[in-house]
């Protein structure tokens, strides 16, 4: 029999374990308290979940330069996994603080929804840390798993429960695939370790094995999938416009976010090998998400809808950062990454403050007058419009400037061309909700605004890091830079 | 080989016990055909209507938190296999295994999802 | 002794299964089928693996084989209770007529 040696944590470990900890005690923690008796309007459970974010963010960034590999490799502390765990804490808490009212607000305020959000949290955070296909499956389907209930949520209306379903479906048939897929690339190099995988395929004559290649493609459907990438987004419309209005918000920054963050792993870690052969793959549907994402987001008059085609024309930019690959590429699509993420949780921001009760007042037509009647919101709705079409001075211009700019200096040129020209087309859309803030007269029932002190600050957080990482990029660059380094 | 043998004599015994009594009480059974006799379910409601009728749901949430709790046992049986060489570390896995697990099935509990009515 | 039924056999049983799965997925309307189907594919994955486990000789296999399934229960209880869920609202699970959302 093989000896079998006890793995022995030291300090730093459970420092880099403490965000998983952490997670997965405020979700059970929430779970149980639900049995200690509390008004109806009690903010309980939005403290315990600020507390948990906090705490694994904290933790994590005790020890954030440390590079320790755990549990045989399966889980790998580096400065990735600090900037993605930092990253889903910090979107995960602007959620909170966006949800603290809403939910008392559409009558959903139970403790399951903020366990659901602390254990996606936690998915996303181990899709992040996951140096083994095994754990990055698991966090997927815990991520994902949470976010179909969290869709579903408002479980009287049909809108919601459709859009469950249908995210279900989908979501589940694209596991199916990347399953299948991991089976594949388990059969080929006879390992789930990234590492590993890379390992075997450096030294191997093994490249053109056609089991590699479909395991690979199959992998790449799978993850295509949870970033809502052409042809693989019919779910993202539907599901972002059923789910409440927070849920969409923090699903389209955090969801996108790890499924990048595990695609950029395997694809840098495990395939550098492969790279002739994935490269024109995601060039094309790189060129195809920016494009059918703009386009169609053009014919939208649901705003929630716009923005959903609008996350699936970013996830095209971003995968015009993952083409482009290397340190330049990654660092890249993690800058780009976190500024996608709070522009974007800062324009579903505002959406959920509008209406009254369950109602939801989302359409354009909803929004025309908004810039008189409540300057604030306005104003910070337009900066967001902005910087989701990349126009200066908001952080979504200094995203779209290095992410094109490491593209040109990578040669790839068509795609650069067909992404500025996307750009061009989205800056139509956007401007579209703004004309109807400040140029349109409000309908005969004018949308009632639900301020909250919660959602002010919350707005508030995204507008300033907007803003700031539009003036002010270069720590954020920096960042992004020191923690793509480990992986390569 | 050799001690494959009384599992194959258990095998023999338990068809020939099972196929035996089903054999002789065919055999043995008095025959009286009538209406009553024919119906699906002899004795009880009469049967109406169609069997796809939707039926309570919480059939429904038994079977599925069967599934839920049911499938630890797959995690369990190879920790029991190898539980003297995993030791002491293996046991605080597994013990942490189960509370986590019996934190959802306290609060199943609470929820009443356990009561029938 | 048993006989080796050779890997090519199995990945050959494995793959048509998925392809089953992928079929009924994109062909039949009804919500359980669909996710019937799904769980095809799930099952046709843990087949290769333990196909694979087998061929090479390694546990890895077997044990992501244990995580699928609880990962498949898992998505059965949370599927299974959105389906509920729209059928309670709708009184029907066939897709094409869950069509609020569209645009």
């Amino acid at each position: 029999m093989m000896p079998f040696t006890m793995p022995s944590l030291i300090a730093v470990d459970w420092w880099a374990l403490g965000a998983v900890i952490a997670l997965s005690v405020g979700a059970m923690l929430l779970l149980v308290l639900e049995f200690v008796p509390a008004p109806p309007a009690s903010n309980r459970g939005a403290f315990v979940t600020l507390l948990a974010l906090l705490a694994a963010a904290g933790s994590v960034l005790e020890v954030r330069d440390a590079r320790r590999s755990l549990f045989d490799g399966m889980f790998l502390h580096d400065g990735f996994t600090v900037f993605f765990t930092v990253l889903f804490c910090v979107i995960g808490a602007v959620a909170v603080l966006q949800s603290w009212d809403y939910v008392k607000r559409t009558r959903i305020n139970h403790g399951e929804y903020y366990a659901l959000l602390l254990s996606s949290t936690l998915g996303m955070v181990l899709m992040a840390a996951s140096n083994d296909l095994i754990t990055i499956f698991l966090g997927l389907e815990l991520m994902s798993l949470a976010l179909y209930v969290l869709v579903g949520f408002r479980r009287t209306r049909l809108d919601s429960s459709e859009a469950a379903m249908k995210y279900f479906l989908l979501g589940a048939f694209a596991s199916g695939f990347l399953l299948y897929g991991i089976a594949l690339l388990y059969g080929a190099t006879g390992t789930t370790n990234l590492a590993k995988v890379a390992m075997f395929l450096a030294d191997s004559p093994m490249i053109g094995n056609p089991m590699l290649i479909v395991g690979g493609l199959l992998l790449l459907v799978g993850f295509g999938f949870k970033v809502a990438a052409v042809p693989f987004h019919m779910w993202t419309p539907d599901a972002y416009e059923g789910a409440p209005t927070t849920v969409t918000g923090y699903m389209s920054a955090g969801a996108k976010a790890a499924g990048f963050a595990a695609l950029l792993r395997v694809l840098l870690v495990a395939f550098p090998p492969l790279m002739s052969e994935w490269r024109p793959i995601l060039s094309w549907i790189a060129a195809l998400t920016m494009t059918v994402g703009n386009v169609t987001a053009l014919l939208q008059t649901n705003v929630k809808r716009m923005l959903a085609y609008s996350s699936i024309a970013h996830a095209g930019y971003l995968l015009v950062a993952v083409v482009a690959g290397g340190l330049d590429g990654g660092s890249a699509a993690l800058f780009y990454l976190a500024v996608y993420s709070f522009m974007n949780l800062g324009a579903f921001g505002v959406l959920a403050l509008l209406g009254r009760g369950a109602e939801e007042r989302v359409t354009i037509k909803d929004l025309a007058g908004l810039g008189f009647r409540s300057p604030m919101l306005g104003l910070a709705m337009t900066v967001f419009m902005l910087s989701l079409g990349g126009v200066p001075p908001t952080s979504g211009f200094m995203g779209k400037v290095y992410l094109f700019s490491v593209a040109v200096k990578a040669g790839l040129i068509p795609l650069v061309i067909v992404g500025v020209l996307n750009s061009v087309v989205s800056v139509f859309y956007y401007l579209r909700v703004t004309v109807a803030m400040y140029m349109q007269e409000p309908g005969a029932e004018p949308v009632e605004i639900a301020w909250a002190p919660s959602a002010a600050i919350a707005v508030v957080i995204t507008l300033a890091l907007t803003l700031w990482w539009g003036v002010q990029a270069q720590d954020l660059l920096t960042t992004a830079q020191r923690s793509i380094l480990g992986l390569l | 080989m050799t001690e494959y043998v009384p599992v194959l004599l258990f095998l023999l015994v338990a068809i020939g016990f099972a196929g035996g009594t089903i054999g002789l009480s065919s055999l043995i059974v008095p025959r009286r055909r009538n209406a009553v006799k024919n119906s699906s379910y002899e004795c009880g409601v009469e049967p109406v209507g169609d069997a796809l009728q939707r039926f309570t749901v919480k059939f429904y949430l038994v079977a599925v938190l069967f599934i839920l709790f049911d499938i630890e046992a797959v995690f369990l049986y190879p920790w029991a296999v190898t539980f003297r060489r995993l030791g002491l570390y293996g046991l605080i896995e597994m013990a942490l295994f189960i509370v986590i697990l019996f934190v959802g099935y306290v609060y199943l509990l609470r929820k009443r999802a356990l009561e029938w009515d | 002794m048993m006989h080796d039924i050779p890997l090519a056999w199995m990945l050959a049983l494995s793959a048509t299964v998925f392809v089953i799965g992928v079929v009924g997925v994109l062909v039949r309307r009804n919500a359980l089928v669909i996710f019937m189907s799904i769980e095809l594919m799930l099952n046709a994955g843990n087949l290769a693996f333990v196909a694979f486990s087998r061929a090479l000789g390694s546990l890895d296999g077997q044990v992501f084989v244990f995580f699928v399934m609880t990962v498949a229960a898992a998505e059965v209880a949370v599927g299974l209770a959105i389906i509920v869920n729209v059928f309670r609202l709708k009184e029907t699970i066939y897709v094409d007529e869950i069509n609020l959302l569209k645009g």
